[in-house]
């Protein structure tokens, strides 16, 4: 009788780890230029938005480097991110930050034809035919390397304004909307506080702003669909480099330490009787849902928006529909815990698979020791 | 982004155990409260591993965080050491926790890192047994929602579990549950022991070595403190039925490699398309080979 050999696993898997590392490096030789981490965080700059967001960790060249190692798989990038962040301690938490100071390339509002500061749509997909440009095809580095020059010259020589006033200020001076609360309570932290549901909303909103875009986005889409009814108005979508401000470690006072790159959605919602918290002779006032993401990422920013209202509704009323329930939405939209879990599977299970085996042949044996025989044998027969 | 920036050159930045300290802090002190209320699932906030969820990072947070230069560390994956996954833990804490010694003997070991085992030899007092968990909630077959489950732990009511065990008999006329074997600690709460086989479920109830189960994806820890009861969930007349390795004729079957009839063994479909049995755990198997090797070289 014979047997397997029990060794070997190390050699596998450098093995497999050479096999990846050729497949990066194969195809035909005058296309093997390495990707250098500049063009991918440059060119590919969605995708290094992404790859931000999703591994909770601002680090542009970082972020390249995970999209570059990985071979361009979003889910792997972002997790790898994630796993460098974890030997980091924390060392301070920010203030609120003030998204009014952003430094906008874009800011857009479908609620208003006209809003204080102006409509500015900025670099957007959205109107652009998605017909192929061939001509990118064989693109010749001469034109390629003056094209963003040649646009900042060719800009309007009027400055334009560092930053754009709110666009839920008007309305919330109009008291179509709540004012803002007076007290804020501190921030839930997700890398150092496990969810415990119930959760707070702050504990929800930072578990999305690092939620894997196409999981958020297809529980979103199904509230948008109709499992769901928030009818969401984007009273604001802007982008831009958000100033961060620190506590000087001398003086205390706030100081800007840098900049990060991101997207917020503000979305309004139809007023419902109940929801308004107060007595209910109180007037109806819209309510919010709100979006917010490392670098520039409009899909998940709206996505966020949607589910944040709700899970708002959620939590009030008890969930009607999957998106409008936190423990279900929140478990299930992270891309490293998803993925990681998803691909598990491939590895052994000799041991579970056995005991499986033994309870069905077990099962079968009593099945066939009363005259009754599994349905399977009863077609061949 | 500071343009004079420039990411690091190598990777020798990582410190010891490759977490933060305040992490391991955080995960050590949950630890002691796991092992305060024996299979209590205790949140913690784990962090993200370099290799995937369901991977073992539950388990490798638990080991790195309790893991000293003075210890001797074993990592199995379906009872062997040289499981691919087994390969890739015990690689990753070689990196990342110099002078620590690694090994492949269970009676060595100071602290065992496993995944769907528990291994033959009997543990002692000073090991330490840390689980990968990938369901650390055995509620979760009959009850979705964490928030409800808990509920449901705190008054330990399971009810509900009794009644799916209940169903089987009636369905199948046998419990359906095969590995993951709801069991009782200390006569409160009832845990998920991990993926081990029923083989092993005897085995945690007074075991010598402390017992820790880490689940990383769910975020949770619990234990099984030395010498506490654990049960596995059954009714007064259905005993409780381990892994069946007798043959037609009802002679248990042996170790193809080693020869012995006391371990749990893997089934193996062979090129010839017989099939041959084998001992899962590799370092138990190895033992026994060597025993009988000597005993053969004596005579």
């Amino acid at each position: 009788m014979g047997y397997v050999a029990i060794k070997g696993g190390e050699k596998a898997i450098d093995g497999a780890a050479d096999a990846l590392e050729a497949l990066r490096a194969s195809g035909p030789v005058s296309g093997s230029e390495p990707l250098s981490l500049n063009a991918i965080e440059h060119q590919l700059r969605l995708l290094t938005s992404r790859i931000m967001s999703e591994g909770g960790l601002y680090h542009p060249q970082l972020a390249a480097l995970a999209i570059k190692q990985m071979q361009g798989d979003t889910l792997e990038a972002g997790f790898a991110l994630r796993a460098y962040r974890s030997t980091k301690p924390r060392l301070l938490e920010t203030p609120p930050q003030d998204t009014g100071n952003m430094r906008l390339i874009r800011r857009i509002s479908s609620a208003f034809k006209d809003i204080p500061g102006g409509q500015m749509l900025g670099p957007t997909h959205d109107y652009a035919l998605r017909l192929m440009r061939f001509e990118l095809a064989e693109e010749s580095p001469e034109p390629f390397r003056k094209m963003a020059s040649t646009f900042l010259k060719n800009a309007p020589e009027e400055a334009l304004p560092d930053s754009f006033p709110k666009v839920l200020d008007a309305l919330r001076s109009e008291r179509l909307l709540p004012p803002k609360a007076e007290q804020r309570n501190p921030a839930f932290d997700i890398t150092r506080d496990p969810l415990i549901f119930p959760v707070s909303r702050s504990a929800a909103l930072a578990t999305m702003a690092r939620a894997e875009t196409g999981s958020m986005l297809a529980i979103a889409y199904s509230n948008m669909r109709g499992y769901g009814d928030i009818h969401p108005t984007v009273a604001e979508l802007r982008v831009g480099y958000l100033p961060v401000m620190l506590p000087h470690p001398v003086t205390g006072e706030l100081t800007e330490a840098g900049e990060v790159l991101m997207t917020e959605c503000e979305v309004i919602a139809m007023y419902e009787p109940e929801d308004t918290e107060s007595a209910k002779d109180a007037a109806p006032e819209f309510t919010l849902g709100y979006g917010a993401c490392f670098g520039h990422n409009e899909t998940k920013a709206i996505s966020m928006a949607i589910l944040d209202r709700a899970l708002q509704k959620g939590m009030r009323d008890g969930p009607e529909n999957p998106s409008e329930d936190p423990e279900f939405v929140l478990m299930h939209i992270d891309g490293v815990d998803s993925m990681g879990f998803a691909n598990h599977y491939k590895m052994p299970h000799y041991v579970t698979f056995q005991s499986d085996m033994d309870r069905l042949r077990s099962t079968r044996e009593k099945y066939q020791a009363r005259g009754e025989t599994p349905q399977e044998e009863t077609h061949e027969s | 982004m500071n343009p004079n920036y420039r990411l690091p050159n190598s990777q020798d930045s990582y410190g010891f155990g490759f977490l933060d300290e305040f992490a391991k802090r955080e995960i050590r002190r949950v630890i002691l409260k796991a092992i305060s209320i024996p299979g209590y699932q205790t949140p913690y906030a784990s962090r993200e591993m370099p290799m995937g969820r369901g991977f073992g990072t539950g388990g490798l947070q638990l080991t790195l965080s309790m893991i000293g230069p003075d210890d001797t560390l074993k990592v199995i994956d379906q009872g062997s050491d040289d499981s691919v996954n087994a390969v890739n833990l015990r690689k990753f804490a070689e990196l990342t926790c110099p002078e620590v010694s690694t090994t492949e003997s269970t009676t060595e070991a100071s602290l065992i890192q496993t995944r769907h085992r528990v291994p033959e030899i009997p543990l002692r007092e000073n090991q330490v047994l840390n689980f990968q968990v990938p369901y650390p909630d055995p509620l979760v077959i009959v009850e979705p929602s964490e928030a409800k489950r808990k509920i449901m732990h705190g008054e330990g009511d399971y009810a509900r579990l009794l009644t799916k065990l209940y169903e089987d008999l009636v369905k199948f006329d046998e419990i359906t549950i095969s590995h993951r074997y709801p069991t009782r600690i200390n006569g409160h709460y009832v845990i998920d022991p991990s993926p081990i086989p029923r083989y092993d479920v005897p085995r945690l109830n007074q075991s010598k070595a402390l017992l820790l189960f880490g689940a990383g994806r769910e975020k949770k820890i619990y234990a099984v403190p030395p010498y506490t009861n654990a049960d596995p969930l059954v009714f007064d007349d259905v005993p409780f039925r381990t892994e069946n390795f007798y043959d037609a004729d009802g002679q248990r079957r042996a170790c193809a490699r080693c020869g012995c009839t006391d371990s749990f063994l893997d089934e193996l479909n062979l090129e010839d398309g017989s099939k041959a049995w084998q001992c899962s755990d590799t370092d138990y198997c190895n033992r026994q080979l060597a025993s009988t090797e000597a005993g053969e070289v004596t005579q």
